[in-house]
């Protein structure tokens, strides 16, 4: 009961971290990757150690009318050069100039056309809409026979505005990661956005579910329950649950963080952030949120 | 009793089988069922060229599309790469404009410069006129674009002309133009009679007729001095050898191949590790019941792995994700019925009743999480770009086997062996966590 009693402090603290991260996004803001904004990005290893950035840089900036690049260190021996969207031969040219006093090797080679880049930004929001949109309507199908003290669709929007929070945390963190790595938002941050959809709401939903079940139980045998002393019971059966299969994830994620390919690290650690916040947000303030919505429809 | 321990058997067996041949496939170089890597694990070269359809009318564009692959197709493999894919996409009304896309994956290939030397340029099919200019003693042949490509054209066959003497059929490359085009060849041959049309292939003159007439009908008949290997190869470049549509290259990748490798070494370490220490949370908090989870969930591994090499699904760095997202689902169905049973065995039931109760309760919760995840999942794939649906397919795949696992494997194990009564041992196999009932 105690995160019921105490669902104004949770709502707080998830107020100050929302705001903390829409802080994040807004001062440093996303920035977007050539998934989204169409350009080059190529990944040069020196094998016999990397030269200043600084040299690289001259060496790039020999190339004509290359307009504006960003390069930065990768790993160990690596540099990363992002550029507008090369023809082939401006990005041999590229690979010439670095090679001129050095051993190089390419490790990747990335280009998108700003048409293709701009259509992935417009499917992935889609995507996105998409697919809350049909979380709404299933879960308002699957408790339509619970619309007392709240509607089915009231578990529905309640499961919508927790999703933007659980989404928002950690694109805020994604946005700190950014700003202080210097990587951008690619198309697996995408992913990894869309996997925590899919586990914010199997969370939430198990919490419901337990809540739906309590009221089928009340309703047959005609206890008069308060509808936050429901809630509170359901959490509190549920706590273990969401905590343990929080935990399994999140091992199985640090294995990835810590062992995995470098290209996965981001992902997971987005992730990792994505279901902490998640647990959290289902556990402390998707049910408790109900009350003040019972309480509103009951006016 | 007898019945679970012997559908248990069955299933132990059959996991069995499945990480047998998971396992033997992969250790089996020239198995064909080995895991099909894509290009960011594997290391090659993807291009995505736009197609032009500007210039073609809306019904014809399907068929252009179609044409244009063969054509790739084809180019691709005189490039020499193995197992190259070449796929078409139409980019849906989404954004208001359709767009045809054309998609080479090329594995192996590193130097994009060289591919798209091989495949990028757009060869075409001219037709030209060629004019003889003499400056001094040297005469100069140039030749004059007509404007008729192969855009017009629409097919090539061969034929063998049935000439007045018996028995010297000479071989004859017939052109066919489609009506454009064949208007454009009536206004050429009617105005330039005696003049050599030229055909170009890529820039090269690859046959030079004289026009003797006007050409109306839109055929014309290459006669010249052909053997008839000449004429035949003459018509398979006609046929295939030029673009319908012009191309430009969109976007191009290309990994190098020890980043991919080290991509999958880490991956698959990474994966046995979390493997291993999510199975030893789960027996450490849940014993009995978390041993059987972590069984059911190597078998679940071993179906996941084998559906994939059988479809065979293109593993890629997102597709991996999928799969990881999806063990912690399985893992979840799994904690939620156990946590249940739990309650049950404290409210004094015996353990057979208590783990029946526990499936049932834990079922709609069950249900309601993977078919909202499936949804997702689905419309991910319908909407997505390629590397969401990587995602996105192995996710779907990896709900719908949770939930057959979840719901079968673990119940006919934990039903197997799970005694009527709770008693000695089993009130602590049975518990959970730090509590010791």
């Amino acid at each position: 009961m105690y995160i019921v009693h105490h669902r104004k402090l949770f709502f707080w603290i998830t107020g100050i971290i929302l705001a903390a991260a829409l802080g994040a996004i807004f001062v440093w803001g996303l920035p977007l990757g050539i998934d989204f904004t169409g350009g080059s990005l190529m990944q040069v290893n020196y094998p016999n150690g990397r030269p200043a950035l600084s040299v690289v840089e001259k060496q790039v900036a020999t190339i004509p009318s290359l307009g504006a690049s960003s390069i930065r260190a990768s790993g160990a021996d690596a540099v990363s050069i992002r550029t507008r969207t090369l023809l082939p031969a401006e990005h041999d040219a590229i690979l010439a100039a670095l090679s001129k006093n050095a051993s190089t090797t390419e490790l990747a080679y990335t280009s998108v056309g700003p048409a293709l880049g701009s259509q992935f930004t417009h499917k992935a929001l889609w995507a996105l809409f998409a697919v809350v949109l049909v979380i709404v309507l299933y879960i308002a199908f699957a408790f339509r026979k619970v619309s007392r003290p709240v509607p089915s669709w009231g578990y529905g929007l309640t499961v919508v505005a927790m999703l933007a929070i659980d989404l928002i945390v950690p694109a805020g963190f994604y946005a700190a990661l950014c700003h202080f790595t210097g990587v951008q938002v690619d198309s697996l941050f995408i992913v990894a956005l869309l996997a925590l959809l899919g586990y914010c709401v199997n969370d939430v939903i198990v919490i419901f579910d337990r809540i739906r079940e309590h009221l089928a139980k009340n309703e047959k045998t005609g206890l008069k329950e308060e509808f936050e002393v429901t809630i509170g019971k359901s959490i509190n059966e549920t706590m273990t649950r969401s905590i343990n299969t929080a935990l399994t994830v999140a091992l199985a994620l640090l294995a990835l963080i810590f062992l995995g390919a470098p290209a996965t690290r981001d992902f997971a650690l987005v992730m990792l952030v994505g279901i902490v916040i998640g647990t959290f947000s289902s556990i402390a303030r998707s049910a408790p949120l109900l009350i003040p919505i019972a309480k509103w429809f009951n006016k | 009793m007898t019945r679970f321990r012997v559908f248990a058997l069955i299933a132990l067996a059959g996991g069995i089988l499945l990480a047998y041949f998971v396992w033997t496939t992969q250790a089996d170089p020239t198995s064909a069922y080995r895991f099909k890597l894509g290009l960011d694990l594997a290391g090659g070269t993807e291009l995505v060229y736009k197609a032009d359809m500007s210039q073609t009318p809306p019904n014809e564009r399907a068929g252009a599309l179609s044409a244009l692959q063969g054509v790739i197709e084809r180019r691709v493999n005189l490039f020499g790469v193995a197992e190259p894919l070449v796929q078409t996409e139409q980019a849906n009304a989404l954004t208001g404009t359709t767009e045809d896309r054309l998609i080479v994956d090329l594995p192996g290939v590193t130097n994009i410069k060289a591919a798209v030397a091989a495949l990028g340029q757009t060869p075409t099919l001219e037709f030209k006129l060629a004019t003889t200019t003499t400056v001094g003693t040297t005469t100069q042949v140039t030749y004059i674009p007509t404007g008729l490509t192969g855009r017009y054209l629409a097919s090539a066959a061969l034929q063998f002309g049935s000439g007045a003497t018996a028995g010297l059929a000479a071989p004859q490359v017939l052109l066919n133009f489609n009506s454009a085009g064949a208007a454009l060849f009536e206004k050429i041959t009617s105005q330039h009679v005696g003049q050599t049309l030229a055909i170009f292939l890529d820039g090269q003159p690859i046959s030079e007729p004289v026009i003797q007439e006007a050409i109306p009908g839109g055929q014309a008949t290459i006669t010249g001095n052909f053997t008839a290997t000449a004429a035949r190869d003459l018509v398979r470049n006609l046929n295939f050898g030029a673009l319908p549509v012009p191309i430009t290259l969109e976007s191009s990748s290309s990994v190098g191949p020890t980043l991919g490798a080290a991509a999958i070494k880490a991956g698959v370490g990474a994966g046995i590790i979390g493997f291993a220490i999510v199975a030893l949370f789960m027996i450490a908090w849940y014993r009995l019941p978390g041993l059987i989870a972590a069984v059911a969930l190597a078998e679940y591994l071993a179906f996941m792995l084998a559906v994939i090499k059988v479809i065979p699904v293109t593993l890629t760095a997102s597709g991996i994700a999928g799969l990881i997202i999806s063990v912690g689902m399985a893992v979840d169905a799994n904690v939620l019925i156990f946590e249940r049973t739990k309650e049950e065995l404290r409210e004094g039931k015996g353990p057979r009743e208590a783990v029946h109760i526990g499936f049932a309760r834990a079922w709609t919760a069950i249900r309601d999480g993977h078919l909202t995840m499936l949804i997702s999942g689905v419309i991910l794939f319908w909407l997505g770009t390629s590397i969401v649906q990587g995602f996105a397919l192995v996710f779907v795949l990896g709900v719908l086997a949770s939930f057959v696992s979840a719901v079968s494997l673990s119940r006919v194990f934990l039903l197997a062996i799970v005694p009527e009564q709770k008693s000695g041992i089993w009130r602590f196999l049975l518990a959970s966590g730090i509590s010791h009932f």
